[in-house]
């Protein structure tokens, strides 16, 4: 009996791993040149027939991350067509051994360029990139290209969404509390998070942001409880970040308050609930990356979309009646920030 | 800002979150500790939670049958219960290692159907909340213990009946015998195999209404992996709970009050790093699970898998 109890403790204590560890790993933050996606890019050029193979840690239909390479790739397919670039996909690879499996697999088996859609599949396709030098890999999100010719580095500049969606959050919530429900506090899900605070803070310095970090990407009770416990605490407004979210979205929406996406558009999930979503466009990036790889550049360049260039649109929902000054607050912070008037201050 | 946490609403924060998130293992771990005292270990709690959850989800979202859905997440849990009683009693395998197979099974199997049969993450109106006549009205006590879901109620009536049929009844008795002494119950002309795959199927059963109360009553959504763990966590909670339903019931509270407590410490802006206050609810139960000498032992018989001689 000793044994199951000693058997039992080691799962549980293998859980706590992965509660604990979750699903991005930290990336360390290299020095880089200037990302060099400044200017939109203009009509599609000639491009050499291209076959894509995404591989990405959730699944496509998830409202947020993964759904957002997968979009991009429909959008790239409807602009050049599907004669010129055909793509599959490899989704819920949570692990990254699996991973670095498929995407050694697809640079095997003839595919020219190899999405790695995901912070933590950095170092396999560091190992990877090497053996396949007329393969180019696109590593998402993250600036960095490990030096390598043929490793294209993207990522999104969250926070200014993020910013946008806080002078909204601002401006509606009437407790002047607002919630903010994480999954873990760093990359992409602390940049968005940061922009937001630093959002509302800009609009009402006097408002509480309770951010909550839940450690997990995929415990929708937890997500949903920490709504409840930020509800309880005066929350009516909240947003939040990753596939887990939806737990959050619903306590919210079950209390008649507002909630704000990142990554995807969340209306179609809430939409009576979600005001805006901030919604990312690879194909912005990806079409950059397309464009050099036909000109023979295989990759080294690392690519930044954000509201500028059109990698990341808001998407405001048609069914919310979202006042006048609320409106033109978030067009002056969109356009503040594309200016470069708008400086986003980050702790 | 640590005395923020003594105000009367985060006390009753705690306590409803605790109760919201104690339901899910109260099932599923009611179910294993009948399982566990007739001798099997189920280790695939977990993958019968999520196929579980999502069955009671696909059906709600088709029928909007909120009782179909229940009872076909049951009979899901109960046909992987099935299966795990076929494995481990009459084949007689390592059931440590099957339970970990029917987890898997179950969270691929719960992954496919979903990409297959819905496609995209989606809402269904679950069971409403029921505030019990009178009780509800109560001030304080009245909104936290009876303005809850009918499954959330069920939850909590279970430990009792639980533990009146494991003590009291003739049917316990027999549970019992066979998870302590198996030979000598099988001289007593009681059917060994057919007791243990009663108590498996039973116990899927209850894994299986665990997802439900997730999916279409507590949060009324399935995302894939949505469970996240929880199925081990019950299994946890049975040890935890010496096998008995009213320890599986603290222990469920305890994890799940320190659960509501570190979110409210996160709320409070009470500065401890995010990971440790989540991993506060974990390392508890590791902690008390280690340390724990209980007067009572675990079944005799567990995971011996019982051949008659000769």
């Amino acid at each position: 009996m000793k044994k199951t109890k000693i058997i039992l403790i080691l799962v549980l204590m293998l859980m706590l791993i992965f509660t604990a560890c979750a699903q991005q790993t930290p990336v360390e933050e290299p020095d880089v040149e200037e990302p060099s996606s400044e200017e939109p890019v203009e009509e599609p050029e000639e491009i050499e027939k291209l076959s894509i193979a995404i591989v990405s840690p959730s699944s496509i239909n998830d409202f947020a991350f993964t759904q957002s390479i997968y979009d991009a790739m429909l959008a790239l397919q409807e602009e050049y067509g599907e004669d010129t670039i055909d793509f599959v996909y490899s989704e819920n690879m949570f692990i990254v051994d699996d991973a670095a499996a498929a995407i050694r697999d697809y640079a095997a088996s003839g595919y020219n360029m190899v999405i790695a859609h995901g912070s933590q599949y950095g170092s396999s396709l560091q190992e990877i990139a090497p053996d396949f030098p007329e393969v180019s890999f696109a590593w998402g999100t993250t600036v960095d290209t490990f030096g390598q010719d043929n490793i294209y580095a993207y990522e999104a500049a969250s926070h200014e969404g993020g910013y946008v969606n806080g002078v909204m959050a601002a401006m509606l919530t009437e407790s002047k509390v607002i919630g903010v429900v994480g999954p873990v506090e760093t990359g992409d899900a602390k940049l968005y998070v940061d922009g937001f605070v630093a959002g509302v803070k800009a609009t009402d310095p006097d408002i509480e942001v309770l951010v909550t970090y839940i450690n997990n990407f995929s415990d929708v009770a937890l997500a949903a409880e920490t709504a409840e416990t930020q509800i309880a605490a005066g929350a009516d407004v909240m947003t939040g970040t990753a596939q887990m979210v939806v737990g959050a979205i619903g306590k919210i929406q079950e209390n008649g308050g507002y909630w704000f996406g990142t990554q995807a558009d969340q209306a179609d999930f809430a939409p009576d609930t979600v005001v805006a979503s901030q919604v990312y466009h690879w194909e912005v990036v990806l079409k950059e990356m397309i464009g050099l790889r036909s000109e023979g550049t295989l990759g080294g360049q690392s690519f930044v979309a954000n509201l500028a260039n059109g990698g990341q649109v808001m998407a405001f929902n048609p069914n919310i009646d979202i006042p006048e000054e609320v409106m033109e607050a978030a067009q002056a912070a969109i356009q503040g920030i594309i200016d470069g008037t708008i400086t986003i201050e980050l702790p | 800002m640590i005395s923020d946490l003594f105000s009367l609403t985060v006390l009753l924060g705690i306590i409803s979150s605790g109760i919201r998130l104690a339901t899910p293992y109260l099932f599923a771990s009611i179910g294993e500790a009948f399982s566990q005292r007739s001798g099997v270990l189920n280790l695939g709690v977990e993958g019968q939670m999520i196929l579980g959850a999502f069955t009671a989800f696909y059906v709600v979202m088709n029928t909007e049958n909120l009782l179909l859905g229940v009872l076909a997440a049951m009979g899901v849990g109960a046909l992987m219960g099935l299966a795990m009683g076929f494995v481990s009693i009459t084949l007689q395998a390592q059931q440590g290692i099957s339970g970990i197979g029917f987890y898997l099974f179950g969270l691929g199997m719960s992954n496919l159907l979903f990409q297959l049969l819905v496609g995209t993450v989606e809402t269904v109106s679950g069971f409403p909340k029921v505030p019990l006549p009178i009780l509800s009205d109560i001030p304080v006590i009245g909104k936290l213990f009876f303005d809850h879901n009918i499954l959330v109620y069920l939850a909590f009536l279970l430990v009792p009946i639980a533990s009146f049929v494991l003590n009291k009844t003739n049917l316990g008795l027999k549970i019992r015998s066979v998870g302590e002494n198996p030979e000598a119950a099988d001289s007593l002309g009681v059917s060994v195999s057919k007791v243990r795959y009663f108590t498996t199927i039973f116990g899927g059963a209850m894994s299986g209404l665990s997802g439900a109360s997730l999916s279409i009553a507590l949060l009324n959504v399935f995302q894939l992996g949505m469970t996240a763990g929880q199925g081990f966590i019950a299994v946890a909670l049975v040890y935890f709970g010496a096998w008995r339903p009213w320890g599986v019931l603290a222990g469920a509270l305890l994890f799940s009050l320190v659960n509501g407590l570190q979110l409210w410490i996160q709320v409070l802006g009470i500065n401890i790093p995010s990971e440790f206050a989540v991993m506060m609810p974990y390392i508890l139960t590791i902690f008390v699970l280690t340390l724990s000498r209980s007067k009572y032992g675990a079944p005799s018989a567990l995971t011996k898998p019982f051949e008659r001689e000769g």
